[in-house]
């Protein structure tokens, strides 16, 4: 029988790991570090998981501890935030690029400056091409749902890349709900020990090859693209195997919402999915078509389904809680160059960064907006709304 | 959906009060729950935030609360600082713990709307049953004496759920005390 509790999503999150049985996890615990890995300290120190617990004096000593134990075959988790994030960069391309399957939580907050511990997602965007897969989780079930398929995910022998489950700081990592936890058996029936032959070993002496010139170099990186082809369908295969175990399956690496006849879609991430629901249903009972689209894996994209819905709707919008300094939203530029050709308008909405809170009221604003674009009503195609002024 | 809004200062427990009714609401109410603090550093003896949602669906709202149904108030002194009456709804309830008279604390309402307030002398019972100006779970068993939002049987359990030990019988004791209180329509 699973159990219920009353948690937060770092809680949650927590609880993924501890079922998923780590063999290390490796933690810097000053800010911008989360209650996460204070959780899991807790589970170690009350008995309720056994694993070494290295605490390190920086994040980027804690990817590189993480890397080191991927590197003798231990399960490895480590978490981090923010700053702490891109102190953590160097290392990411380390793990990825040498194929170890480490799971990371990053709490996305903004980054400084100013200085500003609250939520948005410049953090995860910035490091967009460090070779890890990026999944977005909308509430604390989900955190935790997503660590366990992200380790199942990582450790798959087609994909061997490591995984980054991103929660909303504060607005997901602070905030508790009604949790369901599954039980330990449940989970090692979905998650095998990890066996790989990608590490040390003092019976079966090698080098990993973590030094390569010209004439092998490219290759990696090719076998690093497929191994990102491979995990697209295994992200929706293994949430539907999840699904069939615990009754929760989320969709794959988007999920649409009320999206059958919809005109007017709104492209979310994370937690203001969760918001934009509720704005969906309120306008559906005004009869309004519209719908939302929520992306959960940015690494890899979805981008065979963005490519599959060029003419599907009459416009569509991108909520950002970031942006790409002269450019636009991050997202968007994503989506935009899929949906490129195809029939819809499309507009970027930024909002919420630093932690600026994105209420019901601005939400169906940006449906009304996409109604004005649908009569053909110009738009400004990047929009900060939620301003001051 | 029933939001609710806690007004109290750093380290006097109000986000423990947010929880425990989150909790008793979901977990041993069968409802759905959903707590969350003001977000950011926590000084010691800052006003604070605290935030909770009952609902009988599932809770996907993670925008902030605007509006409330019941307003708790643990220490009077905030009144000076903040307005404990925004975003009441009509027929909401102000909860708080004062030695005020219920006309002064209404003076502070500029709204038409009829609201509820219930004024306890949380402090004095916190320092006879607790031996400590503590009064959060206090002032949580008489916002659910006056609301009834949560029965006072899912606050017992979820103190024994959630709180240290030590602190549960008395803090049990505490909140029910409360709770009768205001349920039975006496002000203490």
């Amino acid at each position: 029988m699973s159990k219920k509790a009353f948690l937060s999503a770092n809680e949650a999150a927590a609880h993924g790991v501890r079922l998923c049985r780590p063999d290390v996890v490796a933690a810097y615990p000053i800010t911008p570090q989360t209650t996460l890995v204070e959780k899991l300290a807790d589970f170690l120190a009350d008995g309720e998981a056994d694993f070494r617990y290295m605490m390190v004096e920086s994040e980027h000593s804690a990817m590189a501890a993480a890397l080191g134990a991927s590197m003798m075959g231990a399960r490895t988790f480590t978490a981090s935030s923010s700053q702490g994030l891109l102190y953590m960069c160097e290392m990411l391309s380390y793990v990825s690029g040498a194929r170890h399957p480490v799971v990371m939580v990053d709490a996305n907050r903004a980054t400084a400056t100013p200085w500003n511990i609250y939520g948005d997602q410049r953090d995860v965007f910035a490091m967009r091409d460090s070779g890890w897969i990026m999944l977005f989780a909308e509430n604390g079930q989900e955190a935790l749902d997503m660590v366990i398929q992200a380790y199942k995910l990582a450790e798959d022998p087609e994909v061997m890349t490591p995984v980054m489950v991103n929660l909303d700081g504060f607005t997901l990592t602070h905030t508790y709900d009604l949790v369901e936890i599954p039980e330990q058996e449940e989970v090692d029936a979905f998650l095998p020990p990890f066996k790989t032959s990608n590490k040390l070993d003092l019976e079966d002496p090698k080098t990993l090859c973590q030094t390569v010139g010209p004439d092998f170099h490219m290759e990696g990186r090719y076998l690093q693209q497929q191994a990102f082809e491979k995990a697209k369908e295994k992200i929706a295969a293994y949430d539907r195997e999840y699904g069939e175990m615990t009754g929760r399956s989320y969709g794959g690496m988007i999920e649409e919402y009320r999206c059958e006849d919809a005109e007017l879609v709104l492209v979310t991430t994370g937690s203001v999915s969760g918001t934009t629901r509720i704005v969906v249903d309120c306008l559906r009972e005004e009869g309004k078509k519209v719908g939302m689209i929520r992306v959960r894996s940015y690494r890899p994209f979805p981008k065979e389904y963005f490519d599959s819905i060029k003419d599907r709707f009459a416009a569509m919008g991108v909520i950002d809680r970031s942006l790409s300094f002269g450019l636009e939203g991050t997202l968007y530029s994503e989506v935009k160059a899929e949906l490129y050709g195809g029939s819809a308008k499309l507009v970027n909405f930024i909002v919420g960064l630093g932690g600026r809170d994105i209420p019901k009221d601005l939400i169906a604003m940006m449906y009304d907006k996409l109604d004005r674009m649908q009569k053909n009503e110009a738009e400004e195609e990047v929009q900060f709304l939620g301003m001051r002024w | 959906m029933k939001e609710i809004r806690w007004h109290g200062r750093g380290g006097d427990g109000a986000f423990t009060a947010a929880k425990l009714l989150g909790l008793a609401a979901s977990v041993f109410g069968g409802k759905y729950g959903q707590a969350f603090p003001s977000f950011g550093p926590e000084r010691r003896g800052a006003p604070v935030l605290g935030f909770t949602r009952i609902s009988d669906e599932v809770i996907t709202d993670h925008s902030q609360i605007y509006t409330c149904d019941c307003v708790i108030v643990l220490d009077d002194t905030l009144c000076d600082v903040t307005d404990v009456f925004a975003g009441m709804k009509a027929g909401g309830t102000l909860v708080i713990n004062t030695t005020k008279s219920e006309e002064e604390i209404r003076s502070l309402y500029h709204g038409n709307d009829p609201v509820n307030v219930v004024l306890l002398d949380a402090t004095s019972i916190a320092l006879e049953e607790l031996k400590a100006p503590i009064v959060n779970t206090i002032m949580l068993g008489a916002a659910m004496g006056a609301t009834e939002m949560v029965q006072k049987t899912q606050l017992e359990e979820a103190i024994d759920s959630m709180m240290a030990p030590a602190l549960r019988e008395k803090n049990k004791k505490a909140m029910a005390r409360a709770y009768d209180l205001v349920k039975g329509g006496a002000q203490g």
